[in-house]
């Protein structure tokens, strides 16, 4: 063990769980928040200078793919959570869709003994809803339950049933777990490679319609609404999908939604046949990506999640008809979400830190603070730093991403796990 | 006037004067499909694959003629007999074949956007002989310059495409072509193979889907081939086509009398249309092939030669 005092000071403290924004230093020791508060001091300590610097509760990514087991090639849990740590999150949360697919117990422990093992964030596996996420039978949601995964999903593809997804609402109810819903009409995404309209058109390639996603959502509501579970919309990319999502927080049922940086930032006109703009859900249109930024903005969008989805060149480097959906993402949202939100003027920084701790952390029944007792996760990052995003020197093993090259103003700079600083930007 | 393009990816990024310019090459080209000898030495020397990853016969043996008639050894691959088959990806397919040192590659592919991904990857010059959904531009180029001969002129022509729009990579070429010079183009179909956002691609664009208002007044008329695989995936019946779409001479005469009638083929008499109407005076089908050899020559020459602004000193024949 290192230094076992950890002392953070001339920073913006934000922590919107308390309603917090000002400046304050922080003290850890042992791994825990030990004070908040202005010009601590502590002999012994080692020493953070976070002037000019946002100092936040740890940061969550509620959806990534680590890809270990059965597709070390493209990623690590190793290598994730160094990505991970490198874009400011200290916790991730990795989808079942493995090779063998996390729908057991034995998976469940095998993911976080590397993690254990290797990871320099938390990991914190998402179980699958039915086994080898096929659609027919419950996989053993209880067992995983006890082993450490805190939610359930068959992400990749939705819950194939309207019937088998009430029986995991039921369940998942009874195991205080959220269902996570990867929401897609099989019949209406019928091979889709991006999003139908005029830029699939043009561009001959095979659309998939908006309401591929909102139909299902609405489904998926409904169900909710049947069973009062928790249901988490991911990577929501569609305003008729938002619309679904509003009307069941108006009606007060637990329904929450998150949607990714790549999905706010970029649309279906930024499409070309390079891969690495075919991700699912699919660029969506203009005014899906502005209905998007609003309800970040007002709350009917509770949370930003990266869906890192790391595949080999050699996988990625095909035509974009035969190329797997996704792109890797730990590393550009902090400072792809500063430039949408907050250099556009839309949100203030709290509502931002909110989208990427408390929420998330709502979403899976627990709490992210920066106080006095709470565990000493830590995310600092700049609002106003510039650095270039270059993939070839990503921490992940993959690189397959739009955004190589591109220039941000502000973005993460260091990340504190435990008490410990995981990483920290060297320029 | 000159061809810059190191490839033919599309008829999309091509200017008007770009389209001209390889018209007025192909029509030099066109002279020696008379002579009784039509091979050049041109590009004796040059070698160019053709690598069709999805099955063809007419394009492929069209390429293969003008490679042929200006003097260019061939490399033929085919899908079913490719390494594609044994897992062997595109890029690596294609890098092999760049390594025997051909000056051009003609590619067709089941995929949109594959001549593309392999232009941006390949040191040598790329033609597009059809890319799934997307285009076809030396059918919109052969189409263009057989308008062009039988009416003297492209500019500001009513034109209607009939058929399977969605799926059409001709319908697309046509479209970016013609519109260039001002056509008015009409497109028509059964609605799910009609999608709005087509009249979108290019400016002059309509949608109807009723075929006697969209041959009202028509110079040009394309019939789309109609794949009966398509046909089967959201199942449209063979006789329920046939009712609404299929060009017969009474629906054909809602067109101008002198109106061109086009197939980029293969055709199915009795399906898409009426065999009186594909034997009719009007009918230019033979033409379209003829031409589709003296385009490629012209397409290849430029890109083979190296010698784009003086193409037009060539002498045929």
């Amino acid at each position: 063990m290192e230094s076992q005092v950890l002392l953070i000071h001339g920073g913006r403290v934000v922590d919107p769980s308390r309603g917090f924004d000002g400046p304050a230093d922080v003290l850890i020791e042992g791994g825990r928040i030990v004070r908040v508060g202005p010009h601590l001091t502590a002999s012994m300590a080692e020493r953070f200078d976070a002037t000019g610097l946002i100092v936040a509760p740890g940061f969550i990514d509620l959806h990534c793919h680590l890809r270990e087991p059965g597709n070390e090639p493209a990623e690590t849990i190793e290598s994730g959570a160094q990505a991970a740590a490198r874009g400011g999150f200290t916790a991730v949360c990795c989808m079942p869709n493995t090779q063998p697919v996390n729908d057991n117990a034995s998976v469940t422990r095998f993911i976080l003994d590397r993690a254990a093992a290797g990871a320099i964030v938390r990991v914190w596996p998402i179980g699958a809803a039915s086994k080898g996420s096929k659609g027919e039978g419950l996989s053993e949601i209880a067992a995983m339950k006890d082993a450490g995964i805190v939610a359930v999903t068959d992400d990749g593809k939705p819950i194939a049933s309207a019937k088998l997804l009430r029986n995991v609402m039921e369940y998942a109810r009874s195991l205080d777990l959220p269902v996570i819903e990867h929401s897609e009409d099989a019949s209406l995404f019928a091979g889709g490679v991006m999003r139908e309209g005029p830029t699939s058109v043009r561009l001959g390639l095979r659309g998939i319609p908006a309401a591929a996603e909102s139909i299902c959502v609405a489904r998926d509501v409904q169900i909710a609404a049947m069973t009062g579970a928790r249901l988490h919309v991911a990577h929501m990319s569609a305003r008729e999908s938002l619309e679904q999502v509003r009307w069941a927080k108006q009606r007060g049922l637990p329904v929450t939604c998150e949607v990714t940086p790549h999905h706010f930032t970029l649309i279906d006109e930024d499409v070309t046949y390079d891969s690495r703009f075919k991700m699912n859900p699919p660029l969506a249109s203009r005014q899906d990506r502005e209905a998007l930024l609003e309800g970040l903005v007002d709350g009917s969008v509770d949370v930003i999640a990266t869906d890192h989805a790391p595949h080999t060149q050699a996988s990625k480097e095909v035509e974009f008809d035969r190329a797997p959906f996704g792109i890797t993402g730990f590393e550009t949202a902090i400072g792809l979400t500063l430039e949408a939100l907050l250099h556009s003027g839309r949100a203030k920084l709290s509502r931002i830190v909110e989208l990427f701790t408390s929420a998330p952390a709502r979403v899976l029944g627990t709490q992210r603070a920066l106080a006095e007792g709470e565990t000493a996760d830590v995310t600092i990052f700049s609002t106003d730093h510039p650095w270039t995003f270059h993939a070839a020197e990503s921490a992940s093993k993959s690189r397959n991403t739009p955004f190589d090259g591109r220039k941000f103003r502000g973005g993460p700079m260091a990340t504190i796990v435990a008490g410990k600083i995981v990483w920290r930007r060297k320029s | 006037m000159s061809f810059t393009f190191r490839h033919l990816l599309d008829a999309e990024a091509l200017s008007r004067d770009e389209i001209t310019f390889l018209l007025d090459q192909s029509g030099a080209f066109q002279g020696i499909q008379k002579q009784p000898l039509k091979k050049l030495a041109t590009l004796r020397g040059k070698s160019a694959v053709l690598a069709f990853f999805e099955t063809s016969t007419r394009t492929r043996i069209s390429f293969g003629t003008a490679a042929a008639r200006l003097g260019a050894d061939t490399m033929n691959l085919q899908a079913e007999s490719s390494s594609t088959q044994k897992g062997e990806s595109l890029i690596d397919t294609v890098r092999t074949l760049e390594a025997m040192r051909p000056d051009v590659i003609v590619i067709r592919h089941a995929a949109s956007g594959a001549p593309h991904f392999v232009a941006e990857r390949l040191g040598i010059p790329v033609v597009n002989a059809g890319d799934g959904l997307h285009e076809h531009p030396t059918q919109g180029l052969l189409d263009a310059l057989t308008i062009r001969d039988r009416l003297g002129r492209l500019d500001d022509l009513n034109v209607a495409i009939v058929g399977d729009i969605r799926h059409s990579r001709v319908a697309r070429s046509n479209i970016h072509v013609l519109t260039k010079f001002g056509c008015r183009v009409t497109l028509c179909g059964p609605a799910m193979w009609l999608p709005p956002e087509m009249a979108g691609i290019a400016p002059n664009v309509r949608i109807e889907p009723c075929l006697d208002r969209a041959l009202d007044g028509a110079q040009v008329v394309m019939v789309l081939r109609v794949q009966t695989e398509r046909l089967q995936e959201p199942a449209l019946p063979v006789d329920e086509y046939i009712r609404l779409y299929q060009m017969t001479p009474e629906r054909l005469r809602r067109a101008r009398p002198e109106a061109l009638l086009m197939h980029p083929g293969p055709m199915i008499r009795g399906l898409e249309i009426d065999p009186a109407v594909a034997d009719s005076p009007q009918s230019c089908v033979l033409e379209q092939v003829t031409n589709g050899v003296a385009v490629r020559m012209a397409v290849l020459y430029l890109l083979t030669s190296g010698a784009g602004s003086h193409a037009a000193d060539i002498q045929a024949g």
